[in-house]
């Protein structure tokens, strides 16, 4: 199955070779991986997709966790969340055949963010089935694309939801205190499940 | 050791905030991390370090090998329960540390290991003697640290030794560049203290898992207790006795696990395992609960995991939560300090009835118990069992034994009848040859009050044995039983089983070691029969330095019973019946 680490990593230097390490370790291939800044000072927040099956997955989640650099981690495939990717693509334009991308890019709900007169910059966020789709009627065209950079799924779970272990260490610095909202709260219990 | 004036400067240090350099920041941290004795070999990296250290009441025990170093931290380590200290310095010294670390590593033991590295500004340009040791030992480090600031190293040695020994212990590494070492900083030890011990958190152990857990225990029929190395790294042998006793449950050890639960205790069944007592395997393949505590399902201990004890359920009592339900599914996980754990199940669990499977298990042992070794008529041959067993009886059992890895190891578990937690120190989950001597150093150290026998083969001595002039040089007492039989025993006894006796590279031929031992100071005796053994143990004891006996046993002897790497853990390989030794022994 498919598995969506989230975890909160010291930032610091070494740390993503130790994180990476354990799956090369068990031969597993990173499918995405997206590391930057969280809502906590010198916690980094990765999200980090991979294919192993869900026995392995509750011992990936426990060996992450014994990594000493490794603050958080929760395995949110099977949970409600928000899962996006960025993907900036280049592609061959003249001004002759720019109409038909722009086109494109308006059913696609993508932006153009850079026009030259042989070429032009697509952004476009959303989920992975929607960037390839983009890709692949750019793809039609031979020779059309001359680039793609794309991000790497980043994912929140939906709702108000607190790790217990984020919990524990109370609230970011600059998280601001909400009101006693009755918004469906999950507060993530961790429970080692067995294999199914 | 030090000198007093030594001491006192050391403890104001601790006081009071010092600036030091960096080497000095070394030993002043390791002097209020309670370290006495360190293991190491100097070199260019590493020698700002080795500069500061006459000013430190610390013992620097020099090897002749940097796998020594960290093999002697290991025993020392392994025998005490406290952290072992080895030093190296970069490129080669390092990388020959490493070997000893993964053993620590595999086997869950607390060392830090220092090295020296390159100065931080020609970090990265392959500079000489530079090795990117903190890169080359992350998987088989619990973690590691590189530093390049004076100001760092009290901080990443403190963090060191807290996570050596925290939650499953186990090794730590920290690389201090030269640079590092030679800037000065203020050195404040109480400042340096690492933030708290942050437990694992996926451990749980919640009121109903405690009571399915007795639940189980209170209907099962047929329980066994699998008691592992958790047991003594946990310090829950008084908890595990209770348990076993309170309930009538037998207990079977892993090889770590051996010492963990008394040889001589009624309930005590014996090894489980390849190599294992016949009837311990039986009875777990025909168990109704097993009880895990501290151990973690190794290859070697269950055989085939899909035959493995298919009619029981599983309670596992683990602190480390990677583990549980890695190669056995578990029914009830306690996922937990083994102590902790123990000490509130107990009140759960109230006394029944275990004498029906006791006999059913006692039985089973059947026909071995005819066959006792220390029966049987001496045929002339000498054989490792013998041995073993003798140096047992003579000690009382009482000595640390401190074995290599191979046949020997396997008649050493079977042969010695281990009382005590920590008496037998042996390479388990790594299976390191060269392990025995300087680990036996190490535990000599630890423990300078005790009787340390190293039972080693001549294949895996020959590895480590240039630290006889450790041994040597540091005027320590060790015993040295080699058992000797011309090849590299076990890796044969695999030929002639798995191979059509195609003994391939096995045959060896190794100097006298008597006067190999000889030639470094050492005292030594040649032993051909049994009727010799009694008395050249008696000898080796009352030697007052070191002394080496060299025990030339049958050569094609095999360990048995064996179960095939793969198998289930009933299908035994049994000693045909024409051999004329027991399988095993019977003691009592």
């Amino acid at each position: 199955m498919l598995h969506t680490f989230v975890a909160y990593v010291e930032d610091l230097p070494g740390v993503l070779t130790r994180v990476a390490s354990l799956f090369r370790r068990l031969n597993i291939n990173i499918n995405s991986l997206t590391v930057g800044r969280s809502e906590r000072v010198g916690l980094s927040r990765l999200t980090l997709v991979c294919e192993a099956s869900s026995e392995a997955g509750n011992r990936i989640r426990a060996s992450l966790f014994k990594l000493e650099n490794v603050v958080d981690v929760d395995d949110i495939a099977k949970d409600p969340a928000v899962t996006r990717e960025l993907a900036l693509i280049k592609v061959a334009a003249t001004p002759s055949n720019r109409s038909q991308i722009f086109d494109l890019v308006e059913v696609f709900r993508a932006r153009i963010v850079d026009l030259t007169s042989e070429s032009l910059m697509i952004e476009m966020t959303g989920v992975e089935s929607k960037i390839e789709g983009l890709i692949e009627v750019l793809r039609e065209d031979e020779g059309r694309i001359l680039e793609i950079c794309r991000s790497g799924k980043m994912t929140m779970r939906r709702g108000r939801h607190i790790s217990s272990v984020l919990k524990a260490m109370g609230a970011a610095p600059d998280e601001v205190a909400e009101p006693d909202a009755d918004a469906a709260e999950t507060v993530e219990e961790i429970i080692p499940t067995e294999p199914e | 050791m030090g000198t007093i004036d030594q001491t006192l400067a050391a403890n104001a240090h601790l006081i009071t905030p010092t600036r030091l350099t960096g080497a000095e920041i070394v030993w002043a941290t390791l002097v209020g991390e309670g370290v006495k004795d360190v293991f190491g070999y100097p070199g260019g990296a590493i020698l700002p370090v080795y500069d500061a250290l006459r000013k430190f009441p610390i013992h620097h025990v020099l090897v002749r090998h940097e796998q020594g170093a960290s093999h002697m931290a290991d025993g020392y380590a392994r025998a005490s329960g406290k952290v072992g200290v080895a030093i190296a310095t970069s490129g080669p010294g390092a990388t020959n540390l490493v070997t000893g670390v993964a053993t620590a590593m595999l086997d869950s033991i607390p060392i830090v290991c220092i090295t020296g590295n390159v100065s931080s500004k020609i970090l990265g340009t392959d500079a000489f003697q530079e090795v990117d040791i903190t890169g080359i030992t992350l998987p088989v480090t619990k973690h590691n640290f590189l530093v390049n600031r004076a100001e760092d190293i009290a901080p990443a040695i403190r963090s060191a030794f807290q996570i050596a020994v925290s939650g499953r212990p186990g090794p730590v590494l920290v690389d201090i560049t030269k640079d590092a070492q030679q800037g000065t900083a203020i050195f404040d030890f109480a400042a340096a203290k690492p933030r708290p011990y942050r437990p694992h958190p996926m451990l749980r152990v919640e009121d109903s898992g405690l009571a399915q857990a007795a639940e189980l225990i209170r209907n099962a029929k047929r329980p066994i207790i699998l008691a592992g190395h958790g047991v003594s790294e946990s310090g829950a042998m008084e908890q595990v006795r209770t348990l076993a006793e309170r309930a009538q449950i037998p207990v079977a050890l892993t090889l770590l696990g051996l010492g963990n639960f008394p040889a001589s205790h009624p309930l005590n069944m014996g090894m489980m395992g390849m190599h294992g007592e016949a009837w311990v395997n039986h009875a777990i393949q025909e168990a109704d609960l097993l009880i895990a505590c501290g151990m973690r399902f190794d290859d070697r201990v269950t055989g085939s995991t899909s035959t493995y004890s298919l009619k029981s359920k599983k309670i596992h009592i683990e602190v480390d939560p990677a583990e549980v339900n890695k190669n056995i599914k578990i029914d009830v996980a306690l996922i937990g300090d083994l102590r902790e754990v123990l000490e509130q199940l107990l009140p759960r669990v109230s006394s029944r009835d275990g004498a029906d499977w006791i006999k059913t298990i006692e039985t089973s042992k059947g026909a071995v118990a005819v066959r006792d070794i220390k029966n049987l008529p001496d045929s002339g041959h000498l054989y490792a069992a013998h041995v073993i067993h003798d140096i047992w009886r003579i000690t009382g059992g009482n000595a640390i034994v401190v074995t290599d890895v191979g046949q020997h190891q396997m008649w050493e578990a079977q042969y010695f009848h281990h009382e005590h937690p920590r008496s037998l120190i042996t390479s388990g989950g790594l299976g390191t040859m060269g392990f025995a001597l300087p680990a036996a150093i190490g535990a000599k150290f630890a423990c300078p009050g005790k009787e340390v026998w190293v039972v080693a083969g001549d294949g895996g001595f020959q590895m480590t044995a240039a630290e006889l002039s450790t041994i040597v040089q540091e005027a320590i007492k060790i015993n040295i039983a080699i058992i000797n039989n011309g090849f590299l025993g076990m890796v044969r006894q695999w030929q002639q089983f798995f191979y059509e006796s195609n003994y391939e590279a096995t045959p060896l031929v190794s100097p006298d070691f008597v006067k190999l031992a000889d030639a470094h100071g050492i005292a030594g005796r040649a032993v051909h029969t049994r009727a010799e053994v009694v008395d050249a143990v008696a000898e080796a004891r009352s030697a007052p330095g070191t002394f080496l006996l060299n025990f030339l046993v049958e050569k094609e002897e095999s360990v048995y019973p064996m179960i095939p790497a793969g198998s289930a853990l009933h299908e035994m390989i049994r000693r045909p019946v024409k051999d004329p030794l027991v399988e095993s022994p019977d003691d009592k």
